[in-house]
């Protein structure tokens, strides 16, 4: 076995500077996420790897990443899972993936993905399921999950994400890793497929939050070319880490621990709160009375702001064309139809209905009212606590197939980190326990721009656990190349 | 709420897609089912509530009235579908 399989960032920059070729040490984290393809299908393109160069002293020099196929990365394939984008070689880099760059970090794989990040379990890819590294029956989660897996199964020690409703908590929460999501507007969308413009943002996973803070440190700040990007100051998101719980209020939200919370998967997280508290932490009981209409708010804006997103797929400037089309409706229409899954064209057909004359005011209208109401709830909370926690997901992984032929059971799932999105909060979800031996997530929810609150509390918890440190069962098999 | 099969049909269109009749029968389910689910929206009482597009509710930035970007066209040539003479190739609009 690889002795850095499993290794964070730190693991291997002391390895780097050790290894008398980090170009062969990197190479390694690529034979790895290689390997792995045949049980988890955790990659949709391993890229020709670029020259580490840890000699530079550049802040991620020579440390390996797995990139969500939806950044765009120039001269290589960029698909967001999608037929429509299966060939689709971008000519420039997402402002992510060039700061990526620019501290030295190396790409080593674009990792599989829900099409257009749209789904709950990774099995909305036109490129196959991403498998879960603890159970292969089961998913990684979504949206994205080949970046959770490739984390989980210790490939690499970081991998980039995007969350929209709970795209990086979630799947993190399933693969047993800890993922973040910044606030909306930290870090730039520049060159991000969009999904959903007000929702989507950027985040990191990897095996702790010292990590995911590494990460955003790099990442985050204020972009020209993304005109939803928030110019203010970069806060040490590294030092933050430091900053323990002692005084720290944590509020217990009732409502994220109802609406079909398995009690296993409760009792793990009221335990992790009990060893914030002993750890210096004051518990404070809040109520968020408007969680439970997340989950329609949520399927009125997001599917709406899709609609319009995808508009852009018409087979004329880039991806996926029909052949033999008659007229250009026909063109449209059949490209279209080629190139999305189902659930992208459910999507874009509810987002065209709650937009549509008659019922704009009724449906979406409505639904960003609603979702003003949600983020006031958070703003009334975060007057009395500095963090709000509660379990990332209801329950622990699925079975792969399980709910496929329901899309509202799959879309209920999610009902602990849409309203997240919604009020365009940071929240982490860092591993706290294992029900059916299957890992369980803690959420952590800051206030906007309060990434050091929740990076203090994840790091102060993961100082005094280890349940982040936990490891699949069984290491990943060998499989055939892609 | 019942979508009627004429309905579903202008939706497709506006959509841009073409639906199979398998596709029709399914997705015409379910968007009845997601549109049950979201009437929950209905019995908020949001008189008065200010709707919210954005998180921050930020206006979008205007940038200084300067060129930035550099031609592209070579770029974006390579990437179509179908081009010729700088032009992207459609089928025939007007006869």
């Amino acid at each position: 076995m690889n002795a850095l399989r499993f290794a964070d960032i730190n693991g291997w920059r002391q390895a780097l500077l050790a290894a008398p070729s980090a170009a062969a040490l990197t190479a390694s984290s690529q034979a790895m996420a290689r390997a792995s393809q045949a049980q988890l299908n955790a990659c949709i393109t391993l890229p020709e790897l670029a020259s580490p160069t840890h000699a530079t002293g550049a802040a991620l020099a020579g440390i390996p990443y797995a990139h969500k196929d939806l950044f765009c990365t120039r001269g290589i394939r960029t698909t967001a899972g999608s037929k429509m984008l299966s060939t689709f070689v971008p000519p420039y880099d997402a402002t992510v993936s060039a700061r990526l760059a620019d501290a030295g970090a190396v790409l080593i794989a674009k990792s599989n993905m829900d099409e257009f990040a749209m789904g709950s379990s990774n099995e909305n890819s036109a490129f196959g399921a991403v498998r879960n590294p603890w159970d292969s029956d089961r998913v990684s989660g979504g949206s994205s999950g080949g970046s959770a897996a490739l984390v989980a199964a210790g490939v690499v020690p970081f991998a980039t994400g995007s969350d929209t409703g709970g795209s990086v908590r979630q799947p993190a929460a399933f693969c047993g890793v800890t993922g973040f999501k910044p606030t909306y507007g930290r870090v730039s969308r520049y060159g991000m497929i969009a999904y959903a413009s007000s929702l989507d943002q950027a985040g990191v996973i990897a095996r702790h939050a010292r990590d995911c803070a590494e990460v955003l440190q790099q990442i985050a700040g204020f972009d020209p070319r993304d005109a939803t990007s928030v110019e203010r100051p970069l806060d040490d998101f590294r030092a933050a880490c430091d900053l323990g719980v002692r005084g720290l209020r944590i509020g217990v939200a009732r409502e994220l621990f109802s609406a079909g919370v398995r009690p296993a998967v409760a009792a793990c997280v009221r335990a992790a709160l009990a060893q914030l508290q002993a750890a210096g932490g004051v518990l404070v009981d809040i109520e968020l009375p408007r969680l439970p209409l997340s989950i329609p708010a949520y399927y009125v804006i997001a599917p709406a702001e899709a609609s319009s997103n995808l508009a852009r797929y018409d087979g004329v400037r880039y991806g996926h064309r029909a052949n033999a089309a008659s007229d250009l409706a026909e063109l449209y229409s059949r490209t279209r139809s080629e190139g999305f899954g189902t659930e992208v064209k459910r999507r874009i057909l509810v987002g065209t209905f709650v937009l549509s004359a008659g019922y704009y005011d009724a449906y979406y209208l409505r639904a960003q009212q609603v979702r003003r109401l949600i983020a006031e709830d958070f703003a009334r909370a975060f007057a009395n606590v500095d963090v709000i926690a509660g379990p990332t997901t209801p329950d622990v992984a699925f079975k792969l197939g399980e709910n496929t032929a329901d899309p509202l059971a799959m879309y209920a799932a999610d009902i602990n980190t849409v309203a997240v999105n919604l009020a365009g909060l940071p929240a982490i979800s860092v591993p706290c326990g294992l029900v059916d031996q299957l890992p369980v997530g803690l959420q952590l929810i800051g206030p906007a721009w309060g990434e050091c609150k929740v990076l203090a509390a994840a790091a102060a918890y993961q100082s005094i656990t280890d349940w982040h440190q936990q490891r699949p069962p069984a290491p990943a098999a060998s499989g055939s190349p892609r | 709420m019942h979508i009627e099969s004429s309905k579903l049909d202008r939706l497709a269109i506006l959509s841009r897609l073409a639906l199979s009749a398998d596709e029709r029968f399914a997705l015409g389910a379910d968007i009845e089912r997601v549109l049950g689910m979201v009437s929950a929206l209905a019995r908020v009482d949001v008189a008065g509530v200010t709707p919210m597009a954005h998180p921050d509710d930020a206006s979008l930035r205007l940038r200084p009235d300067q060129v930035t970007e550099a031609d592209h066209q070579a770029a974006l040539e390579a990437i179509a579908p179908e081009m010729r003479g700088g032009l992207y190739l459609v089928p025939k609009v007007l006869e």
